[in-house]
């Protein structure tokens, strides 16, 4: 398999790590320091243990641990590989962050 | 001279005869033989015996899809079992065996198999051997592995060398006949950069086996010339030897080159400098596939026998290779092609002594001098090792040496599978053709898509040539159709014969015949899985390359459906087998991963020191002495020479993560579960790591080196995974903070001087002006500072064996001097160097976790640090750390142990349970998770985790090992078993 890095152009999927379902990039808000509630519980546990594994279009965190070490969002057709597309995370989190802000 | 069976012509080089045995017997043939044609040129059709019935088998074909003539070649430990000798080229000096026989391969003991062979049907093992389930791993399966068999390993090491590599181009023909050859001229001239590959040791593919004629010359000779000029383009690779196994995402296809396997290499293996096999990743934008087809046999009574072979066979073997498969050839076909032998035979001189065709009415040529029996079949046949006569359906018997079949063809569509595709049934030519999900970018052309005559296949070479240039960005070139020869394609599909009442073979590698087919559909086992799976059709090694379609085909038949109904199971990689050496590379034995070594290993070997693995690591476990006869000694003397005065160890394993950044303190302080944000510049402090589920990930030290600037450490084991975790944290979670990382464990050499001494020792090597005294250098102080006159070095004043104690970093270049200057320096205080084994006595004794207690499954509080659990900030885990579960009072926490009983020595994994519950999983009180012996203590003592830990403190459990047999008392005190108060540290 074949990933198109935003930086560096296609490499190896052997040079990558996949990390699954790419909603690790929304760590819920974690409230007010000291004891969680209830409220954040839940969240934290959806975060951590409820992922998608959809036969079909996907989101996925790849980590180019073999290379510059940039965590990438790949967007995956688990069904036949097709990617239909790559970029480095921190491009996908800044505006994932700037929608919250702006929605907020 | 030639040998018997020697015909004229041929693509061999008669000026090379070679010399090779089988079986012990002496014999000869020619550069440009396999082992199969030299075989037969020599009268040897009987070369094996069937996998499950022991009968006499011959060879069937020429090429890959041979199912009978398996062997060994070579001998001691470069013995290669199971290998085609249809496709073993011959070398001299090649020593090649039959296989799977208990006695000689004549008189075979379990040939007796075939005597029984009504109890041996499909499913027979399922049935016979159900009970009692006990004696199937120690009776029935040694046994029916010992009878039904292959070849045998060597049972040494494979001495061969293989290696990997990776290839680039913009299309990868696989195959090279007519299509494949046209399709690579097209994309060449037209510029593209194109590998050629042809599983086979000369190019060509079937224009070598045929006498057709393209451009007025012979096949042969059109494909050396095309190869010729192929071979002059510096954009094109040719690839013989080479098989495309696999089809991969995204235009990557494994190959496997055989690079001296056609080469005497002897017994040792030494093919030179050239490794015997290299496995390619090729990676491609276009592929061209144009694999051609495979014959298929016809199911008739007892067609198993040596000297039964497929038509296209015998003809390849007559023309290719000069060969006459026997004296007195009978065809037996369902179609055109079966005529084409007869014809090619009778033309080189061999009698044909019939020329049986199931059709009627057939109005094609007939060789001259040859009887045509039309509308008829054979339906038994005689001979013991050899086929001797035939039977019609009218009761004659035909007597012969040698029948040639043609049951049509079958396209290769194997690569085409490989991404799902399901190939659809084509009844104009009785086959199926690719269909479904091919490999995208992928183009199938000649008779691997159904396209038969030659004509089609030059053209459909030229047609995926010419759309690779054109989407690749090649030029534009014209190609000229060349003149050829075609022959009208007609069959008409006979499967089996039913008025055969002997058994007939459709899958000869596995023993499955028409009759477990019927008795499949018989029991409902009718769909194509599995009747694949229940009678093991097309399961063998050659993946039923001759048997699918015809077992397929009968299925349809009993069952009443076309074959379009009953369609096909799918293949899967690798085409061919491909042995595991070549997967394993040079991935092997100490290689098999990187070793890393520490910036003092060389000195460390000078003085003799035990090494351990610790993950890639190999680090200094004890350093002997003279006299030492037990590990025991040298460990208790390096911790107690280190508790009295001062000890070395490079402790440069250690993960480190330099981090910089304007917010690289909001960063440190956001990952660790403890307060960081106003740790000072020129300190360092212990932090501990939390994963965002609540539980324990790592521990170290980080120093604040300048306002921005921090050094973070790790465990050994856990480097590689904490730096993921913080690139994870800074580019998915707060790429908003202006920070970088950088891994930095390999950049420095980095020394633990530990002991009452340390710091005079220090103090002799620390440049003028450093000032190492309590006041301006205290307990987790840090600094940058020169030592040896001007090197730089960090300075941390931090200790894991609980004495007063630093670590000493210096650029790894300097790591094994440093070491040197040490010892050199620290002489006057008998200064000793100590492994990992002292350093994990003194952090045992210290009661400091490590691995063994950060395991993944333990949280803050287990391990008695709760309280760091920082209330005024967010951290990663800080919301899952609340969960009852691993906060809860009564839980496990970290304690010390010792055994009640001194002289008993304590054993990590050991679980705890109260005096008197029985020995169950529901009264597990814990586990001990590290244990060492005490040389200051003079006793065993032991970390672990108890239940209610803090409240049992005194009080005494039983430790149980099951493991090791042992059930000792133990008493639980504070996991701080020397200077608990800490004064050392602050000496």
């Amino acid at each position: 398999m074949l990933i198109n890095h935003p930086l560096l152009g296609p490499r190896d999927a052997a040079e990558f790590t996949c990390f699954g379902d790419a909603s690790l990039l929304l760590r819920p808000d974690p409230g007010p320091n000291g004891e969680p509630d209830q409220a954040a519980m839940d969240a934290f546990h959806d975060y951590l243990h409820l992922r998608d594994n959809p036969a079909g279009t996907h989101q996925e965190l790849w980590y180019h641990e073999q290379g510059d070490r940039s965590w990438l969002v790949v967007t995956r057709d688990t069904i036949n590989h097709s990617i239909i597309k790559v970029e480095l995370a921190r491009n996908v989190k800044a505006r994932n962050l700037k929608t919250r802000e702006g929605a907020g | 001279m030639d040998a018997d069976f020697r015909l004229k012509g041929g693509l061999i080089n008669r000026r090379k005869p070679l010399d090779f045995s089988f079986n012990g017997a002496g014999l000869s043939g020619y550069a440009g033989d396999t082992l199969a044609s030299a075989l037969l040129a020599n009268g040897r059709h009987f070369v094996g015996r069937s996998f499950k019935y022991h009968r006499p088998r011959g060879i069937l074909s020429a090429g890959v899809e041979e199912p009978n003539a398996l062997v060994t070649i070579g001998t001691g430990a470069m013995a290669d079992p199971n290998i085609r000798a249809t496709v073993a080229e011959l070398y001299d000096g090649m020593v090649a065996r039959s296989q799977n026989h208990l006695g000689s391969l004549e008189w075979d003991l379990l040939s007796v198999n075939d005597a029984f062979s009504p109890l041996f049907g499909a499913g027979f093992y399922y049935k016979t051997f159900m009970w009692p389930a006990a004696f199937w791993e120690k009776l029935y399966e040694p046994m029916i592995r010992r009878a039904a068999g292959l070849g045998a390993l060597s049972g040494q090491d494979d001495p061969s060398r293989y290696d990997k590599g990776y290839r680039h181009c913009d299309l990868l023909v696989i195959g090279s006949g007519p299509a494949g050859l046209m399709a690579a001229l097209t994309a060449g001239r037209a510029g593209l950069r194109v590998i050629l590959a042809e599983q086979d040791f000369i190019m060509g593919g079937r224009l070598n086996a045929e006498r057709e004629r393209i451009d007025g010359m012979p096949g042969a000779e059109w494909a050396a010339k095309a190869c010729a000029e192929l071979t002059a383009m510096d954009n094109v690779m040719m690839m013989p030897r080479t098989t495309i196994y696999g089809a991969y995402d995204h235009g990557v296809y494994g190959a496997l080159e055989r690079i001296t396997d056609h080469l005497n290499d002897g017994e040792d293996g030494d093919g030179g400098d050239q490794p015997r096999q290299i496995l390619w990743r090729i990676y491609s934008r276009r592929a061209v596939l144009a694999a051609g087809s495979i014959e298929r046999p016809i199911a008739f009574g007892h067609n198993d026998r040596p000297g039964i072979m497929l038509a296209g066979s015998v003809r390849e073997y007559a023309n290719r290779y000069a060969v006459a498969a026997g004296r007195r050839v009978i065809v037996f076909t369902n179609n055109n092609d079966g005529w084409r032998t007869a014809h090619d035979l009778r033309s080189r001189g061999v009698e044909v002594a019939a020329l049986i065709d199931t059709r009627s009415d057939i109005d094609l040529p007939a060789p001259a001098g040859v009887r045509v029996i039309q509308g008829s079949a054979i339906t038994d046949t005689k001979g013991r090792t050899r086929v001797r006569s035939i039977t019609l359906m009218s009761g004659e018997e035909l007597a012969c040496d040698s029948v040639a079949v043609s049951g049509g063809w079958s396209p290769t569509v194997h690569l085409t599978c490989h991404h799902r595709g399901r190939p659809k049934w084509d009844a104009s030519i009785a086959g199926f053709i690719p269909a479904g999900e091919i490999p995208p970018g992928m183009d199938v052309i000649g008779a691997a898509a159904g396209k038969m005559a030659t004509s089609e296949a030059l053209q459909g070479g030229i047609t995926a040539g010419t759309s690779a240039a054109r989407d690749l960005g090649g030029k534009t070139v014209k190609m000229a159709m060349p003149d050829c020869e075609d022959r009208a394609f007609g069959i008409d599909p006979v499967w089996h014969i039913p008025s055969s009442r002997a058994r007939a073979w459709v899958d000869f590698q596995n023993d499955v015949t028409t009759k477990d087919i019927r008795q499949s559909h018989l029991e409902g086992f009718r769909s194509v899985e599995h009747l694949k799976r229940y009678t093991t059709l097309g399961m063998a090694t050659d993946q039923g390359k001759t048997a699918n379609i015809p077992g397929l085909a009968v299925m349809a038949e009993i069952s009443g459906k076309s074959m379009d109904e009953v369609g096909t199971t799918i293949f899967r990689p690798p085409y061919t087998p491909v042995p595991i050496g070549a997967f394993a590379g040079r991935g092997r034995g100490p290689d098999f991963m990187p070793t890393r070594i520490p910036p003092s290993h060389r000195w460390a070997e000078e003085r003799g020191a035990v090494f351990v693995e610790t993950g890639l690591w190999l680090r200094a476990q004890w350093y002997p002495q003279p006299g030492e006869t037990h590990w025991r000694e040298s460990v208790d003397r390096e911790v107690i020479a280190t508790r009295s005065s001062v000890g070395i160890c490079d402790v440069s394993t250690l993960g480190k993560i330099d981090i910089k950044g304007a917010d690289a303190g909001e960063f440190v302080n956001r990952v660790y579960a403890n307060g960081f944000a106003k740790l000072p510049v020129g300190k360092v402090r212990y932090g501990l790591m939390l994963r965002d589920d609540g539980f324990v990930m790592d521990d170290g030290t980080t120093a604040r080196m300048a306002e921005n600037h921090f050094i973070m450490t790790t465990t050994t084991a856990n480097a590689g995974g904490v730096y993921r975790h913080l690139e994870y944290c800074r580019q998915c979670l707060w790429p908003e903070l202006d920070v970088a990382l950088i891994s930095a464990t390999d950049q420095s050499a980095q020394f633990a001087v530990a002991g009452p001494n340390s710091r005079r020792l220090l103090e002799k090597i620390v440049d003028d002006g450093v000032d190492l005294s309590n006041a301006a250098f205290p307990f987790m102080a840090c600094g940058a500072i020169t030592i040896c006159g001007g090197v730089e070095a960090r300075l941390f004043r931090i200790s894991f064996s609980g004495e007063l104690a630093y670590e000493l970093a210096v650029p790894a270049r300097f790591g094994d001097a440093l070491a040197r200057v040490l010892m050199q320096a620290g002489e006057e205080f008998g200064v000793t160097p100590y492994g990992t084994e002292a350093l994990n006595v003194m952090r045992i004794e210290k009661g400091h976790a490590t691995a063994n207690e950060l395991n993944g499954q333990t949280s803050a509080h287990h391990l008695g640090m709760g309280r760091m659990l920082s209330p005024n900030k967010d951290f990663i885990g800080r919301i899952m750390a609340h969960r009852p579960e691993l906060t809860r009072g009564d839980g496990i926490r970290l304690v010390g142990l010792k055994p009640v009983d001194p002289a008993k020595m304590l054993s990590a994994g050991a679980h705890f349970l109260e005096a008197d519950a029985p020995s169950r999983a529901s009264h597990d009180l814990g586990w001990m998770s590290s244990v060492a012996y005490s040389p200051i203590l003079n006793s065993s003592i032991g970390l672990g985790f108890v239940k209610n830990g803090y409240e049992r403190m005194n009080s005494t459990v039983r430790a149980v090992d099951f493991m090791r047999g042992t059930d000792i008392e133990v008493e639980i005190t504070s996991p701080h078993f020397i200077d608990p108060e800490g004064r050392r540290l602050h000496d």
